[in-house]
């Protein structure tokens, strides 16, 4: 591991950046804002400039305390947390300009808590992302929970402080399964390192670590909303849309995946899951999370609600891909995070473009919407192209390996479930983006002539929408995806 | 038998510390309370007390042990002063407790009139202060 | 070195002769007694800063004989690494609640009263820090029941139901200290010693003896009821809720602390540590008795609407955590617990100096009336936040490091009943402060008299508080992030030494 302060500084300007935004207040909002931009830029441009040093190879550390005798408060910049830390920060700044536009343009109340609480949030999340050990990730995990609460329950209605109460309910409850995971854990081996491979190998009977494997997947999972601990992400949907646009599509649930991830690859392992045959019952368990959320998602009018679902669908299926432990099923789920991120993200978006514009937040009211505002629909059909596979969109790349791995580990049955996945996805996209492009409108708020969003809305959604096809294009342009994968799978999948 | 019946001293402690808690516990007066305190109190300084005594032992004092020089005694022959002074100080502790608590139920009487515990609650209980 | 050689003695001799002086001096001039205060305990942290720093700095314990008559035979004043710590924490905690207390007393009490306050208040620090100092069992009685009976006075000056609860609190609390007295009485008579340091070689040679046992449950049961353990608490809660706040402030957090370092120095550090493990099921029973005073504690805190006393049934649910550190019998849960006791005072002194501070500026202590907290006293609420987040157990605050190596003992000792009443607890606690928070934080659209123009023309100058008792919010909320930060090195330069040496 090279020593590096590096990590440290990635952390800092979301949290420097929060204070600032708490003592500046309302009463200066553009200089709020300003914070807001330049800790979301600075903190992109340092997790940036450790991409080439991580490429050749190597591992970016610093131990910042010894917080418990054994474990530090530890910083570790592997590939794996490399591709989570670039698309957190990356699109925090997108989300950033979008923010300022959607707040302002609804004149929402508390900014000054929104703007703490978001630049907090992406502290925690980025805390994640780094974390070199489970006890660190466990600190940013629960900041990342604490600091999106009053996200969720924004709006202050009776239905947003249920929704608020639930997410706190769940995500607190997986918690605390996790902490006994990682106190358990302790127990066993002494350690709570990442090593790529895992280390609980041989450290305890086969029931105990199953058990421990159950505990983990339920603690994390919850943040993943894998089924049946999911109700609280469609319920979060009553949060302002940038907020549900990163957060539930971007970086709260990706965190989920991302630990369920190095639970498997760096706490188990891919050889101590064969060994054990635990990959099979997860991959079940998951499988079902994706064909079910597909299908509730067909059943919701409540365009947020549907888009939730299709998360939660997508996550599953990252972990899906991780399950199966092959070379190209681990690659396609390692892509799927920053590739789903940016094409949801869009779709996100542009709900709120549309909410913004026309006050319409359920799709069967939303017919016209194209020839009102062809920029945002464009963009999002785009975006669910990508979805479903179709290329260029990247998602088409994530999908292709994902089912490329379900042949590699003989698994047809999986196979299936991608498939069917992909096809449900454009059962419940395709009809959107018909009814906004060719279906008279029905309703008075959507006009027939061009009244698209404003800049602040459109260019965010245009970044994220032309990402989602350049990276279909070219994987490893810039952000260098791609060559991050191959670094994690060199690592994880040589060793066993 | 004769043994247990030997250690008469435990037997009474016991008897009064088993008084003195019922009282304390069972009794609603809180003076009564009070008094059952300080029998409680008593029955552990007279069991203190008992400890130190010693068959055929005489009062811990050396004559002529002042000024110094050095005199030689016949340790066995004293009962245990320790225990005489230790309960010294736990007697000024009882007193002390004795003259809060007295002062309390003086501030207990003016401001209830009573010093029946039941009515003491029930007055509060009525101003919503203390649950139960 | 004169001085630090005298610090022992110092720091409980400088609170006992200023609570005279205290006295004297507000016969005449009853403004001056609060500075007075304020000296005693700026001056008993920093003895208690130099005793830490020499206790870590030396071999062996700091030993200090009382008139220069030797162990066994005259008082002993020892510390070692458990009691060094101990006693900073509350000395730290005690200088800033008596920061904090100026305001509160000012509106509480009239003018004339207040030396009383200020001299039973001194005299209460005396005793908690001869408690935490003395290495004699009788002393340590002696000390005890100073500590409780200036906290009887204490309480009794608080309005209404105060004098009956605290007519309650002598019962119980007699009780208490009898029975120690009791115990004192049996391991003297078996052994022919009091001073602690003694009886630990001693004890190992009369483990087959029922009077020792005897003993050993007075002890547990006495200090049990100052400490507030389930179900020997029944005096705590009325009693905390009725005393004026500052009094609260400053008794439920080192009180009953100070009573679980006892049980905690006696049980292992007097008793071997085989004793409550191998010879005896004391750490089998203990922990029943510990699971149900957290379950107790937390459910009763939700029932709670009155804030001051939902946090006295939090009190006997950390209690409980305590107990559980010390019933696990083994090193990581003693850790646990013993870094609980720090942890716990500051936690529980931030929480009920926030409690007070509502009550100054609004004048009650109901849930209720949380609305638009975070508008009308910003400060206060973060605290608040931080206070709750604390007990819930969120890392990098210090309550998450205590349950850490809680869990980790209790899994050690295999006992998953502890394990899975810790975990649930943090949940209930969570339930508990999530809903103070959301009152405080989220309630629906503010009312104009709150806040014209979003928050812009609202200049509330610093809460509404004194300055005293902003400043001690403050610190006790950064005192929560710093313990939790550096509770890696206190575990490893402070109680590890104790607890490796068990």
């Amino acid at each position: 591991m090279t020593h590096s302060t590096l990590p440290l500084f990635a952390l800092l300007p979301s949290l420097v950046g929060a204070i600032l935004i708490l003592l500046t207040g309302e009463r200066h909002r553009n200089l709020r804002e300003f914070w807001t931009l330049a800790a979301s830029v600075s903190k992109f441009a340092i997790i940036w400039s450790m991409l080439p040093m991580v490429l050749e190879g190597k591992v970016l550390g610093v131990e910042v305390l010894e917080i418990v005798p054994g474990v530090g408060l530890e910083l570790k910049v592997d590939a794996f947390g490399l591709i989570f830390a670039l698309l957190a920060s990356g699109l925090w700044i997108v989300v950033s300009l979008y923010s300022i536009g959607y707040m302002r343009g609804l004149k929402e109340h508390a900014q000054t808590r929104y703007f703490f609480c978001f630049a907090m949030a992406i502290f925690g999340a980025v805390g994640v992302a780094l974390a070199g050990n489970l006890l660190t990730l466990y600190l940013f995990y629960e900041i990342l929970t604490v600091a999106t609460f009053p996200l969720v329950a924004h709006k202050e209605t009776e239905e947003a402080m249920r929704a608020g109460r639930k997410y706190l309910a769940y995500l607190l409850t997986g918690a605390t399964l996790v902490l006994f995971s990682i106190v358990l854990t302790f127990s066993l081996t002494g350690t709570l390192e990442f090593t790529p491979g895992g280390f609980l190998s041989g450290t305890a009977s086969k029931a105990i670590l199953s058990l421990l494997f159950v505990t983990y997947i339920l603690g994390f999972g919850s943040k993943a909303a894998v089924m049946p601990i999911l109700e609280w992400l469609p319920s979060a949907m009553v949060a302002p849309t940038p907020v549900s646009a990163l957060l539930h599509a971007v970086a709260v649930v990706k965190a989920g995946v991302f630990c369920v991830l190095r639970v498997i690859l760096y706490v188990f392992g891919p050889k101590l899951l064969t060994d054990l045959g635990l990959w099979l019952p997860l991959a079940f368990f998951v499988s079902v999370t994706v064909i079910g959320a597909n299908l509730l998602a067909l059943a919701q009018d409540h365009l947020k609600r549907r888009l939730a679902f299709s998360t939660i669908n997508n996550l599953s299926v990252i972990i899906l891909g991780a399950a199966l432990l092959s070379h190209d099923a681990v690659r396609g789920a390692l892509l799927h995070i920053p590739f789903h991120g940016f094409m949801k993200i869009t779709l996100f978006m542009c709900a709120g473009a549309i909410y913004v514009k026309t006050r319409q937040d359920l799709i069967s009211t939303m017919d016209g919407v194209g020839r009102q505002m062809p920029f945002t629909m464009g963009a999002f059909a785009l975006a669910s192209a990508g979805l479903c596979g179709i290329p260029p969109v990247c998602g088409f790349i994530s999908k292709w390996y994902l089912c490329l791995g379900a042949i590699e580990a003989k698994e047809v049955f999986f196979l299936g479930v991608f498939i069917l996945s992909a096809l449900l996805d454009a059962a419940y996209f395709f009809p959107i983006v018909y009814a906004a492009f060719f279906k008279p409108p029905k309703h008075d708020q959507i006009k027939p002539h061009f009244d698209d969003a404003s800049p602040w809305l459109l260019v965010p959604i245009g970044i994220t929408a032309l990402g989602s096809m350049v990276l279909g294009l070219f994987p490893n342009l810039s952000l260098r995806f791609f060559d991050l994968a191959g670094q994690v799978m060199k690592a994880v999948l040589a060793g066993g | 038998m004769a043994e247990l019946l030997a250690k008469y001293n435990y037997w009474i402690y016991a008897l009064l510390l088993c008084v003195g808690f019922y009282g304390m516990m069972t009794k609603g007066n809180l003076m009564k309370k009070l008094i059952a305190m300080n029998i409680f109190q008593w029955a552990v300084i007279f069991y203190f007390i008992s400890i130190g005594a010693k068959k055929g032992g005489t009062v811990p004092i050396i004559p002529g042990g002042h000024g110094g020089g050095h005199v030689v005694v016949e340790a066995t022959s004293f009962i245990n002063p320790l225990p005489h002074v230790l309960m010294l100080t736990a007697i000024v502790v009882g007193v002390a407790t004795t003259g809060i608590a007295l002062a309390l139920l003086i501030k207990i009487y003016k401001r209830w009139g009573t010093l029946e515990e039941e009515e003491v609650l029930q007055r509060l209980r009525d101003r919503d202060e203390v649950k139960g | 070195m004169g001085i630090m050689a005298q610090l022992p003695a110092l720091i409980v001799v400088t609170p006992l002769l200023l609570a005279f002086l205290v006295y004297l001096v507000g016969i005449f001039r009853p403004r001056l007694s609060y500075p007075l205060v304020l000296l005693g305990t700026s001056l008993s942290f920093i003895f208690s800063l130099g005793i830490l720093y020499q206790v870590l700095h030396s071999s062996a314990p700091l030993s200090y004989h009382l008139g220069g008559w030797e162990p066994p035979w005259g008082i002993e004043y020892r510390i070692d690494h458990l009691n060094a710590l101990v006693l900073a924490a509350v000395a730290a905690v005690a200088w800033l609640v008596v920061l904090f207390a100026k305001g509160l007393v000012d509106r509480e009490i009239e003018l004339q009263k207040q030396p009383h306050l200020y001299t039973l208040l001194l005299l209460e620090i005396t005793g908690l820090f001869g408690i935490t100092v003395t290495g004699d069992m009788f002393n340590l009685y002696v000390l005890l029941e100073i500590a409780s009976f200036s906290a009887y006075a204490l309480i009794a000056m608080g309005g209404r139901g105060a004098a009956f609860a605290a007519f309650r609190y002598v019962i119980f609390g007699t009780i208490g200290a009898c029975a120690y007295l009791l115990s004192v009485g049996y391991l003297y008579i078996l052994s022919g010693s009091l001073n602690m340091a003694d009886l630990k070689g001693i004890i190992p040679g009369l483990l087959h003896s029922k009077a020792l046992l005897v003993g050993f449950a007075f002890m547990v049961m006495g200090v049990g009821i100052k400490m507030g353990i389930f179900p020997l608490h029944s005096w705590l809660p009325d009693a905390y809720t009725l005393a004026p706040s500052a009094v609260a402030a400053l008794l439920a957090p080192l009180f009953t602390k100070v009573g679980a370092y006892v049980i905690v120095r006696v049980t292992y550090g007097v008793f071997p540590l085989s004793f409550s493990v191998k010879d005896y099921p004391a750490a089998e029973a203990l922990g029943w008795l510990a699971i149900g005073g957290v379950i107790f504690g937390c459910v009763m805190a939700l029932a709670q609407r009155d804030l001051k006393r939902m946090l006295c049934y939090l009190i006997v649910a950390e209690m409980g955590y305590i107990l559980m550190g010390v019933a696990t019998g083994n090193r990581t849960g003693i850790t646990g617990a013993v870094l609980h006791i720090v942890n716990d005072a500051f936690m529980m002194a931030c929480l009920f100096t926030v409690v007070g501070a509502i009550h100054y500026v609004r004048g009650t202590r109901d849930l209720d009336d949380l609305k638009y907290l975070h508008i009308q006293m910003p400060l206060t609420s973060a605290v608040l936040v931080v206070g709750g987040l604390a007990v819930v157990g969120i890392p990098p605050l210090c309550g998450f490091f205590s349950k850490w190596y809680l869990i980790l003992g209790a899994v050690e000792a295999r006992r998953w009943g502890m394990v899975a009443v810790l975990l649930l607890s943090s949940l209930l606690n969570a339930i508990v402060f999530f809903r103070l928070i959301e009152r405080a934080y989220l309630e629906v659209q503010p009312a104009e008299a709150f806040v014209p123009n979003g928050g812009t023309h609202l200049k509330v100058k610093l809460d509404s508080l004194p300055k005293g008792m902003i400043f001690s919010l403050l610190l006790l909320a950064s005192a929560l992030l710093f313990l939790g930060l550096f509770s890696g090195t206190i575990v490893k330069e402070i109680i590890y030494p104790f607890v490796n040496g068990l």
